[in-house]
């Protein structure tokens, strides 16, 4: 810490307060903050990507069986949280644009809004939890899946354990993917701490950039979460 | 710590600016963390060195009698883990990289010298769940966690080591997406990507692989723990899972992860090489673009770590002939190494003879990995010692050789003093000795059929010879390995201080004083000249760092 305190040595002229010593000017600085984050989100694709390979390949294995237990998913739900990630991702462009063109209540009425519709999606996803722990969807000791018809095929019932790994990929992805959600509503706390005390303006607002991009990429994860995990063969 | 050296006259450096500990623990200055990475992968060297110890005493004798098989199933699988993920992987990008890559560039620091110092924390994190992880029972999966081994049967503390890699990963993470940032956003004025060290191309290519791979096997290891403690069926076939999954997952990573430990040693061999025979380096861009080249056909190789374990003639047919592709960059290298030595004025310092070293074992363990990328030979010798000494060459014999040579060719600049250049070559010639006397018997055990893993060989008492041979020559590494330690402490003190270019070297970062100072130059340099421009430095015309503006 004491080294961001120091001016850089040749660079005493003017002095931007948020340019950090060992950069020499604010746009190298905007640069390798965005591409930094940038980066970051291709780390997560490859991060969520094993989970998408993992499901896929079970998805094409045991398609009969991921398709009941799939169908045991209220899709109203999941579409209501789609709805509301994609208004999110809407709030979190107005709160940079708000920053862009200095209009502090725009700017901190849309984070707030955001963070509304972050918490939003995290209770139906609760609600989502809860149904699915009553009905004994919760892969372990009490799991039990029996003898639920293959859909479109309602002579053959599902195979329990095949149905089980499909819940078991269901709860890591999604559990992950709200991890990611209520990091991001810390990072837009913080965000909104830094808003309120007016550290943004038109020049500078890096850290709403970046942070915006990284709601906008757990938003696009859910969106390739919704229709893989609620709608193939779908018939409920 | 170092500081202990200061003398009245010293001139402000990076190491004597502040002072406490507190002004190490909370450093965001490259060059501290280097150093703080550097303590701590050293203490794990150590660690994983006691583990093969072990295992090379067991081995003295065909019965079973110094250790138990749980407990020897436990050491090679901790040695393995600490090697690669606590030493291995951070060692030269972490310790040389950190030190290095902003100063080569010109920029005063990396672009992001907070994460960087939490890189360092999440290792140390990694580091101490491991150290607990061993110190309350360990792990006996062996480092790969095959599954469902792992997940369903091994009754040791398969969870938090693999919590504890996933942690490391992270850090590992963080590091790779500091360099590319910071190569592609931070380089002096002038310092354009075709004048770039190779060092820096290599770096580059390794945090590429980093940031793709590394989350990879992060969300596997996420999985595997799950599927222990929650007792899912994704990797068991018992319940319908897949363990093959498990490994194309975890190789690929791991794989590409071979190449993590070994670019980044090309990197410091090249820049070895063009200085100790005062050359441009041979082929430029070839070396530069081999570089990328291995990252991109690195993670098209995985699955020839899976050609016994079930997967389709065809699939194995594919990753054959791409294992052998990923040969050519390779061999590019080497071809450009010894055409740069190639009527070059070759000066045998310690550090050169470390590159030679690499170099050699390098094209050993690269040669033999062709024998394990065809499918014919490797279903013979899958699972045998023929596959431990292929990657301990490369791993040893190539990355640890190549860190060595770094760290003797770049600690003037870091420690400020001269390490005794006699002393270093008698390690580096007891190094390379004691390394070949160690691994070479193991490729004629492997190919006589020794199986990797196994702690008891009475039934095959003819082995006992070579295995003699094996440990004798570990014992001699070990000795090898103590002696830079021992005269890198004693030089921090003792040695003398060193000029700023003791090497008469090209390269920004011996433009600068040594140690330098915290922000590395007094004035931004601007880059006006090629990399490795030996021709121009021994005719006489010394390079001048220009002020910018």
């Amino acid at each position: 810490m004491p080294d961001s305190t120091v001016v850089g040595l040749h660079h005493e002229e003017e002095h931007h307060p948020e340019l950090l010593h060992h950069f020499a000017e604010p746009e190298q600085q905007r640069d390798a903050a965005s591409f930094g984050m940038w980066i970051f989100l291709g780390t997560e694709v490859m991060f969520f990507g094993g989970l998408f390979l993992a499901y896929l390949i079970y998805r094409r294995l045991y398609f009969g069986d991921f398709g009941a237990a799939s169908s045991s998913i209220k899709a109203g739900l999941g579409a209501a949280n789609t709805a509301v990630l994609i208004c999110s991702s809407l709030t979190v462009v107005l709160a940079i644009w708000g920053a862009q063109t200095a209009r502090r209540s725009l700017m901190i009425g849309s984070l707030i809004l955001t963070m509304l519709f972050g918490l939003t999606f995290l209770g139906i996803k609760g609600i989502e939890y809860k149904e699915k722990f009553d009905e004994h969807h919760v892969p372990g000791a009490s799991f039990s899946f029996d003898h639920v018809p293959i859909p479109g095929h309602p002579d053959q019932y599902a195979n329990p354990r095949h149905a089980e790994i499909f819940f078991a990929l269901y709860f890591i992805m999604t559990g992950l993917h709200a991890l990611h959600m209520i990091v991001g509503l810390g990072i837009f706390t913080w965000l909104l701490i830094m808003a309120w005390k007016g550290r943004f303006t038109p020049e500078y607002h890096t850290p709403l950039e970046i942070g915006g991009l990284y709601w906008h990429f757990v938003d696009i994860i859910w969106i390739y979460l919704f229709p893989l995990l609620y709608l193939i063969d779908r018939h409920r | 710590m170092a500081t202990a050296t200061i003398q009245p006259v010293e001139r402000e450096n990076y190491l004597n600016k502040h002072y406490g500990v507190g002004s190490w623990l909370f450093t965001t200055d490259h060059k501290r963390i280097a150093l703080l990475y550097l303590i701590s992968i050293t203490f794990f060297f150590f660690i994983g060195g006691l583990f093969a110890l072990l295992i090379r005493l067991e081995l003295l004798t065909p019965a079973g009698d110094l250790v138990q098989a749980d407990t020897y199933n436990k050491l090679f699988t901790m040695h393995g883990q600490v090697m690669v993920f606590f030493f291995l992987i951070p060692s030269i990008p972490a310790v040389l990289g950190n030190f290095l890559v902003p100063m080569m560039i010109g920029a005063k620091d990396l672009a992001f010298p907070r994460i960087n110092l939490l890189s360092w924390y999440l290792y140390i994190i990694a580091g101490l769940m491991m150290v607990h992880c061993m110190l309350t029972g360990g792990v006996d999966t062996g480092w790969t966690f095959y599954t469902p081994f792992s997940t369903a049967f091994s009754n040791t503390k398969v969870i938090e080591a693999g919590l504890a890699i996933f942690v490391s990963g992270f850090s590992s993470i963080l590091t790779g997406l500091n360099f590319v940032v910071t190569i592609h956003r931070m380089r002096a004025p002038g310092m354009t990507w075709s004048r770039l060290p190779l060092f820096i191309w290599a770096h580059y290519a390794t945090s590429i692989i980093q940031i793709l791979g590394t989350p990879v096997i992060a969300i596997t290891l996420v999985l595997v723990v799950a599927e222990r403690a929650l007792h899912l069926g994704i990797f068991d076939p018992k319940l319908g899972g897949d363990p093959l999954l498990f490994q194309h997952l975890f190789w690929f990573y791991s794989h590409p992860a071979v190449y993590i430990m070994i670019l980044p040693s090309m990197g410091v061999v090249t820049e070895i090489i063009a200085c100790f025979s005062r050359k441009r380096i041979f082929g430029y861009s070839f070396v530069a673009f081999s570089s990328i080249a291995i990252a991109v056909f690195g993670f098209l190789v995985w699955a020839h770590h899976m050609f016994v374990a079930g997967i389709s003639v065809y699939a194995a047919l594919i990753f054959s002939i791409l294992s052998y592709a990923v040969a050519v960059p390779s061999a590019v290298k080497v071809f450009n190494w010894t055409a740069t030595l190639y009527k070059g004025s070759i000066h045998y310092d310690a550090p050169m003879l470390y590159a030679f070293g690499f170099v050699g074992l390098f094209t050993m363990g690269g040669l033999t990995g062709l024998f394990l990328a065809a499918l014919g030979i490797d279903v013979h010798v899958t699972d045998t010692y023929f596959v431990i000494a292929h990657f301990h060459y490369i791993m040893v014999g190539g990355a640890l050789m190549g860190y060595l040579g770094g760290m003797h060719f770049w600690w003037p600049k870091i420690s400020g003093r001269l390490y005794p250049e006699g002393w270093a070559r008698l390690a580096a010639l007891i190094v390379f000795l004691g390394f070949n006397l160690t691994f070479f018997p193991q490729f004629i055990l492997g190919y006589l059929g020794m199986p990797r893993r196994y702690f008891d060989y009475s039934h095959m008492p003819e082995f006992q010879v070579l295995n003699v041979l094996s440990t004798a020559g570990a014992t001699v590494l070990g000795v090898g390995y103590l002696l830079p330690m021992i005269y890198f402490l004693w030089s921090m003190r003792y040695g003398k201080p060193a000029p700023d270019n003791p090497w008469n070297a090209a390269g920004l970062e011996w433009m600068t004083s040594s140690p330098p100072t915290t922000f590395n130059f007094e004035t931004e340099p601007v880059v006006t000249w090629e990399a490795y421009n030996y021709d121009e430095l021994d005719g006489g015309h010394k390079q001048e760092v220009k002020v910018a503006g």
